[in-house]
């Protein structure tokens, strides 16, 4: 009996809750982006009068020469190279470190730690990244997200090494394979789970980041799509309703992410931040 | 016979970690005691630091920074242990609930922060418009300046009170039944089965909650840039805003030394703070 009134009872009220609280919000965005300028420039929460969220959208696109469809170029460009590179990289380290009981080990994790808790001396790295032609450039915020965020795929990685057995290891030893024909042909695709996670975590932190671009690729050459967002604000005082069509737009693909990989990236967030 | 773990697989992603990250973390020591402008530059000792805690402004960062830090991560502990352990419990809907809760962390802080800006706007906007339909005055949330950097933090404990939620979940997921069972037959109340098996149990993930929104807190720029920008005046600067306007100003040495001495608060904070966590754990 109290188990009903607890179950209904408080579900309601959480329901209604969660509601006012983040459902609104959203639903606050997708209005606006589906409203006329005049319209939403009341700030209001109420139905658009007259949808033209699909107008809003083409505008927005094309908007500056099409520099959002530019930079979803880039935006996209940035996240599968970065974290392509981290994947195979951060595989690499966390698997050896895992495997072999090395005097390099403790400095090695020592390192790993540090760069999930130091923060990066940003213009240092301007510095670097300028001295080997790398400042404002894709490849260089490739470049910097890869060394940022190296540290969190190690620890994943290096987590579920363990749970892979040596003996499969040592079978594919005796049939002939070499170090690299082990690594790559044997332990990576075994690693698949925690590959799509650490995809999915890093693609998501990767696509979302907007302080590396800001500090790293400044300029609508290389823009990506939070920084246009962000630049956008200055221009566009006036227009809300293009605004919020613009947050609409780079809300889709992690919210995609999300939809495809709802499981891999609640294990994934769980267990990379109980290892961090 | 050579390893079939050979150590060269550490050299790829040692070369990024090593320009990256080592190298500008260890230069930025040498130009932080420096005037510089990535062209030339002139030693001048410990300037930059005596100027940084001299500036008002600076110091006004400096303190915000705890305060900001401080503040979210004490509301996500919370915030995340209650709604975790709710969240586990038979309740309708528990799904769309915990869908809801977590949706935020996947929207970018330029969309968290337009939002807000818009939703908090003082004179129009539509939280201070559903105050006033039920007879409160709605503050100028971020341009009064008393108020500016909570107002920010609250935004930030709603867009991450998902994660601290979803690390509860699975430190409750971890905690097997039994001990519940027996807290039961034992006729325990509820509050006393929370108090004595639930949070003890639930350590491990106080400990993940605690330490990452305390790195994320100290470090924090981007919401703040998005929705203040540092304003009203100072009044919810941080360190990382100081050091991106110092650079943007030019003063690449003041701006190295900021970000100096948010490396050293954060590693002041966070290596005694984990080292201490994880201590009491290994007692138990």
């Amino acid at each position: 009996m109290r188990n009903t009134v607890w179950r209904w009872g408080a579900g309601s009220v959480a329901i209604l809750v969660t509601v006012v609280v983040f459902v609104v919000p959203f639903a606050f965005i997708v209005f606006t982006a589906g409203k006329t300028q005049a319209e939403a420039a009341a700030l209001q929460f109420t139905w658009p009068t007259e949808w033209v969220i699909w107008d809003n959208i083409v505008t927005v696109l094309q908007n500056r020469d099409f520099l959002l469809v530019r930079a979803f170029v880039n935006s996209t460009v940035l996240t599968v190279s970065a974290v392509a590179i981290m994947v195979v990289l951060g595989a690499m380290v966390g698997y050896v470190l895992q495997r072999r009981k090395s005097r390099w080990n403790p400095v090695v994790n020592a390192f790993v730690l540090a760069g999930l808790i130091i923060p990066p001396a940003v213009v240092p790295t301007i510095w670097v990244l300028q001295g080997i032609e790398l400042f404002k450039s894709i490849p260089g915020l490739i470049a910097v997200h890869v060394a940022f965020g190296l540290s969190f795929c190690i620890l994943l990685f290096r987590a579920f090494v363990a749970t892979i057995p040596r003996e499969l290891d040592e079978a594919a030893i005796i049939d002939g394979a070499g170090p690299i024909k082990l690594f790559f042909r044997v332990v990576f695709p075994l690693l698949r789970s925690v590959i799509v996670t650490v995809i999915v975590v890093q693609s998501v932190a990767v696509f979302n980041d907007f302080a590396y671009a800001l500090y790293f690729a400044p300029g609508d050459e290389n823009a990506t799509v939070q920084l246009t967002t962000f630049n956008y604000i200055s221009q566009a005082v006036t227009a809300d309703n293009l605004l919020f069509a613009n947050v609409l737009i780079i809300t889709i693909p992690p919210l995609i992410m999300y939809v495809f990989f709802q499981r891999q990236i609640v294990a994934g967030m769980t267990s990379g931040a109980v290892k961090g | 016979m050579k390893s079939p773990y050979p150590t060269w697989f550490f050299i790829p992603a040692g070369v990024f970690y090593l320009v990256l990250f080592l190298v500008p973390t260890i230069a930025s020591f040498y130009f932080s005691l420096t005037r510089w402008t990535l062209f030339s530059v002139e030693f001048i000792g410990f300037d930059n630091f005596v100027r940084f805690f001299q500036e008002p402004q600076l110091v006004q960062g400096f303190i915000n920074t705890f305060i900001y830090a401080f503040l979210t991560s004490g509301a996500k502990v919370v915030l995340g242990l209650l709604l975790g352990v709710f969240l586990s419990s038979q309740i309708i809907a528990r799904g769309f609930l915990r869908s809801v809760v977590f949706f935020p962390v996947l929207v970018s802080v330029i969309g968290v922060g337009i939002l807000f800006k818009v939703l908090m706007d003082p004179f129009d906007g539509p939280i201070n418009e559903g105050l006033a339909a039920i007879g409160i005055d709605g503050p100028g949330w971020y341009t009064d300046p008393s108020l500016a950097l909570v107002s920010v933090a609250i935004v930030d404990i709603w867009a991450g009170v998902g994660l601290a939620t979803l690390i509860y979940i699975a430190g409750m997921v971890a905690i097997p039944q039994e001990y519940f069972e027996a807290s039961k037959v034992d006729g325990a109340s509820a509050w006393s089965t929370f108090r004595h098996i639930t949070l003890p149990l639930l350590r491990p993930a106080t400990v993940t909650v605690v330490l990452l929104s305390l790195i994320g807190g100290l470090r924090r720029f981007d919401l703040i840039w998005t929705m203040t920008g540092g304003g009203p005046g100072f009044s919810s600067d941080v360190l990382a805003s100081v050091v991106y306007k110092q650079y943007q100003a030019g003063f690449f040495g003041l701006s190295t030394a900021g970000n100096v001495v948010l490396f050293v608060v954060v590693a002041a904070i966070i290596f005694p703070l984990s080292w201490w966590l994880n201590r009491k754990e290994d007692e138990r």
